[in-house]
C-alpha cells in the first residue's frame, strides 16, 4: 500500500489512479453538512474563513467525541454526495482534495478532474479504526456546531482508496 | 397487576444503549466474517477485513463501532397487567438515552429538522409502544444511523404486482442506494399495512438476527430471492464492485386494504447493533 503525505504534490496527484489504496499523513480538516453550509455563506458575504481552504482536505466527517487517553472518538467518514452541491465551488476555489464515502455527482467528477485533484474514499462503518489512526484533533471552527464542527486532525496512516483521480477516473464506475 | 418503577426501564436503557453502541449481535459479526470469505472482489475483500478488524477493536477498547451511533430507536412491549409507576415513560426512557450517550462518549447526533440546533443530548429517541398480553415489558434498543437511513423508501405499489412488485422494489431499493449507505447492507422490509405501519414493520424486521427467516414460507421466499438478486447488481462492500452487497433481507407483514400493496424499505448498514431484554 503507498504511503503519503498530505498535501500531495502535483506529481504524486498525477501518479494516483482511482482503486489505488493508499494509507495517508498529515492534516485534514472536517466539515460536513452544517459546516459546508456555513462556509457558503461566510463565502457569499465576502466574510474571512477561520481557516485557510486554500490546499487543505476536507473530511467529510463528525466525530464522537474523545474518551479519556485517546486523541479523538471514532470517526469514520459520512456519506460525500450530500455535500454534491459544495464540492465543485470548493475545488474552483483551491481546495486540496475531499475524502469521504461513496459516489459523488458527475460535476463532482469534473470539477476534481479540471483542478486536478482528488476524492479519497475512507472506509464507512470503521469509526474505530481511524480514531486510532487521528494522533491529535483540534475544533479551529464552528465549535456551536458540536460534531459538525471543523476540526483540525492530524492523522497516520489513514486507510483511503482513491475514488475519483484527476484522469476522471471513477472506482465506481461500471466495468 | 405488577408494578414497575420507570426507573428501572431507564437503568436497563442506559445499560443497553451503551452495549450497543460498541458491540454487533453476535449474527452479525458472523454474517461479516463468511462475507469476507465469500467476496471474489479484492478492493471489496479489503474493506470487509477492515471493517470485521474495526468491529473487534471497537469491542475491545470499547469505543463506538461507528461515530454514527444513531437516533436511538427504543420499542417497547408492554404486558396489559403492567401497572408503570414512578416518571412518566417518555421521560424515562429519554434519561435512559441521554445518560449512555453522555458516559459513553458517543456522538449527539439529533437537531431540529428546520434550524438544524443539535439538541445537544441525543434525544428525543424514537419511541414505539405496543401493548400487549401478561405482565412483562419487552424492551428493544436500536441505534439507527443515518447513512442507511437516508437510502430507505416506500411503494405504494399495486395488488397486480404482487411477489414480483415486492421483490423489484427492494431490489431497486438497494441499486438506487449503490455505493451511499456502507453496503453491505441488510433491507428491512414491511409488507402491507398502510403507509404509516409498513414502515414500522420495516424497522422491526432490522430488529430480527441475520440468518432468520419469516415463518411463513411465501414470505421467506421473497426474502430468500430479492438477497439473491440484490448481491447479483455487483455493488459489493463500500461500492467497490463485489459479490456481498446485502447480508440480508427481513421481511415482516400486516394485513392491507384491498386496493393496495404498501411496501417500505428500511435500509441498515452493517453496523447491527441492536439489543433485547425482558424485565
Amino acid at each position: 500500500m503507498k504511503k503519503l503525505n498530505l498535501p500531495l504534490t502535483s506529481k504524486e496527484i498525477k501518479e494516483l489512479r482511482a482503486g489505488d489504496s493508499v494509507l495517508l499523513s498529515g492534516v485534514i480538516l472536517t466539515a460536513r453538512d452544517c459546516a459546508h453550509k456555513r462556509i457558503m455563506e461566510y463565502l457569499s458575504a465576502g466574510k474571512e474563513l477561520p481557516f485557510e481552504l486554500k490546499g487543505a482536505y476536507i473530511y467529510y466527517a463528525g466525530p464522537c467525541p474523545a474518551k479519556p487517553g485517546y486523541a479523538s472518538g471514532s470517526c469514520g467518514p459520512t456519506t460525500s454526495a450530500r455535500m454534491d452541491s459544495f464540492a465543485p465551488a470548493l475545488l474552483d476555489l483551491g481546495l486540496g482534495g475531499m475524502i469521504g464515502k461513496g459516489e459523488m455527482s458527475a460535476e463532482v467528477l469534473e470539477a476534481v478532474k479540471r483542478n486536478k485533484k482528488i476524492y479519497f474514499a475512507a472506509i464507512g462503518g470503521a469509526g474505530a479504526l481511524y480514531a486510532k489512526a487521528i494522533k491529535k484533533s483540534e475544533c479551529i471552527a464552528f465549535e456551536d456546531l458540536l460534531s459538525e464542527a471543523v476540526y483540525r486532525l492530524e492523522v497516520e496512516d489513514f486507510p483511503a482508496v482513491v475514488a475519483f483521480d484527476s484522469y476522471g477516473g471513477s472506482i465506481y464506475a461500471k466495468n | 397487576m405488577r408494578k414497575v418503577d420507570t426507573k428501572e426501564i431507564e437503568n436497563k436503557i442506559y445499560q443497553m444503549a451503551l452495549d450497543a453502541g460498541v458491540t454487533l449481535t453476535e449474527s452479525c459479526k458472523k454474517a461479516m466474517y463468511e462475507a469476507v470469505q465469500n467476496e471474489s472482489g479484492s478492493a471489496a475483500k479489503f474493506a470487509l477485513e477492515s471493517l470485521c478488524q474495526n468491529f473487534e477493536f471497537a469491542e475491545k477498547e470499547k469505543l463506538p463501532v461507528c461515530q454514527d451511533t444513531g437516533m436511538a430507536v427504543v420499542m417497547l412491549e408492554i404486558g396489559q397487567e403492567v401497572f408503570l409507576e414512578g416518571k412518566p415513560l417518555k421521560d424515562a426512557v429519554n434519561e435512559g438515552v441521554r445518560r449512555a450517550y453522555a458516559d459513553g462518549y458517543f456522538r449527539k447526533s439529533v437537531c431540529d429538522p428546520i434550524t438544524r440546533k443539535n439538541t445537544g443530548d441525543n434525544t428525543p429517541a424514537v419511541i414505539h409502544t405496543e401493548i400487549v398480553k401478561g405482565d412483562k415489558i419487552c424492551i428493544t434498543f436500536m441505534p439507527k444511523g443515518f447513512g442507511s437511513e437516508n437510502m430507505s423508501r416506500v411503494y405504494m405499489l399495486k395488488p397486480a404486482q404482487g411477489m414480483e412488485g415486492i421483490i423489484d422494489a427492494i431490489v431497486e431499493t438497494v441499486k438506487l442506494a449503490g455505493s451511499r449507505p456502507c453496503p453491505p447492507v441488510v433491507a428491512g422490509v414491511g409488507i402491507g399495512g398502510s403507509f404509516d405501519t409498513c414502515t414500522y414493520l420495516a424497522k422491526k424486521a432490522l430488529t430480527r438476527d441475520i440468518g432468520t427467516h419469516n415463518k411463513r414460507a411465501d414470505v421467506a421466499d421473497i426474502e430468500k430471492r430479492a438477497l439473491e438478486k440484490i448481491n447479483a447488481l455487483g455493488i459489493g462492500c463500500q461500492g467497490f464492485h463485489g459479490d456481498i452487497t446485502a447480508l440480508a433481507v427481513n421481511c415482516e407483514w400486516a394485513p392491507t386494504h384491498i386496493a393496495g400493496l404498501p411496501v417500505a424499505i428500511n435500509i441498515q448498514c452493517h453496523c447491527m447493533r441492536c439489543r433485547k431484554e425482558v424485565l
